[in-house]
């Protein structure tokens, strides 16, 4: 990159702006909601619903390197980490494991 | 009216508050997860020929994993530069519905704006599930500090896993890349199954599951906020449903 501070000022006007303007706009809505109400119980499930939508989006449209690993060998891994966390006492931890397992092992046997 | 010097009471919560921020952060299935996504990173913006000091300065200003990757990869391959915030604007909108869910659990009843800039700056899924979480065993008046603590514990191990990333780049194995992206959905997925007791975080998990890819396919703009609106509101009335049925 020869615009050395030219590459700083995009990482702030195309990086941080774009992304800490929502966290700005969630302190101005979010600051003067009471935590039992049922406003906060919808965003809530706004936001859940939200996060949902970003792992289906990864899973199915993946950036970058994980396109490279066909889709059927993606969801079979999401259902290995799944199964993973429910058979070990519901530990995420175990479940990513077992996920990443699969989807490595899926990779290299699909691989050849 | 004159305050003599006393110890404050105050002091050993507060200082007790940032040990368990450190302590819930650093024991925190997340902690992998961020370490692994941004070693990751870290080599991703290597390859695409970024400095090591502007890596590691996005993640502690963006703290954003999946707009990192997307800014990276679309920079590094021409893309425009108001293509490529509005990718980045899109991709962090989940951070607004997760501020707004996340400040009635830590804010107290007279807290201004600005000592929540701080909190917000932290807040990911990660932070919002675990101070989510742990946030009742805390006291109110300390909960700021704990999420402040637990964020920057966070954010630190970030940054330096994203340094790590860049140097270590050549070490990698080929299927790291992957391997690492894919630690993203997954710990997303898995937390927030976990944490969801009510019905209503079920209903909006699985909603937004099968809407998120319909609205993506028939592209839809801004299809990850309408993900959360459209499946968040039926989940919510659902939820509404059961109680007036009960």
């Amino acid at each position: 990159m020869s615009l050395a501070l030219n590459g700083y000022l995009a990482l702030v006007l195309v990086g941080f702006l774009p992304s800490e303007i929502w966290r700005w706009i969630g302190v101005a809505l979010g600051r003067t909601l009471d935590e039992d109400s049922e406003m906060v119980l919808w965003v809530r499930a706004v936001a859940t619903a939200l996060v949902a939508g970003v792992v289906a989006r990864i899973v199915l449209f993946p950036p970058g390197g994980l396109a490279g690993v066909p889709l059927e060998i993606r969801l079979g891994a999401i259902g290995c980490g799944l199964v993973g966390f429910f058979v070990l006492k519901r530990s995420p931890f175990a479940g990513l494991i077992v996920g990443e397992a699969a989807l490595v092992i899926g990779a290299i046997v699909m691989g050849r | 009216m004159s305050t003599p010097a006393q110890p404050d009471p105050s002091s050993y919560t507060r200082l007790a508050a940032v040990i368990a921020g450190l302590k819930v952060a650093s024991t925190s299935v997340f902690f992998t997860v961020i370490v692994v996504t941004y070693i990751g990173f870290g080599a991703l913006a290597h390859d695409y020929g970024f400095p090591v000091g502007w890596a590691t300065l996005s993640t502690a200003l963006m703290w954003a994993g999946p707009a990192q990757v997307i800014m990276v990869t679309a920079l590094g391959s021409g893309t425009t530069i108001l293509e490529v915030a509005v990718a980045v604007a899109l991709s962090s909108v989940r951070f607004m519905p997760l501020v707004v869910a996340l400040l009635p659990v830590i804010r107290g009843p007279r807290t201004g704006p600005w000592p929540l800039l701080l909190p917000a700056h932290f807040v990911s899924v990660s932070v919002w599930v675990e101070v989510t979480r742990h946030a009742p065993s805390i006291a109110r008046e300390h909960r700021i500090t704990f999420c402040n603590a637990l964020g920057a514990t966070l954010v630190a191990a970030g940054t330096i896993a994203t340094a790590a990333g860049f140097y270590l780049v050549a070490l990698l194995p080929a299927l790291f890349g992957a391997a690492a992206m894919f630690v993203t959905p997954l710990s997303f997925l898995l937390s927030i199954v976990r944490n969801s007791r009510l019905l209503l975080e079920r209903l909006a998990l699985v909603l937004g599951l099968i809407i998120g890819p319909l609205l993506a396919h028939y592209q839809v703009g801004l299809d990850l906020l309408w993900t959360g609106i459209i499946a968040g509101t039926l989940a919510y009335g659902g939820h509404r449903l059961r109680a007036a049925l009960r």
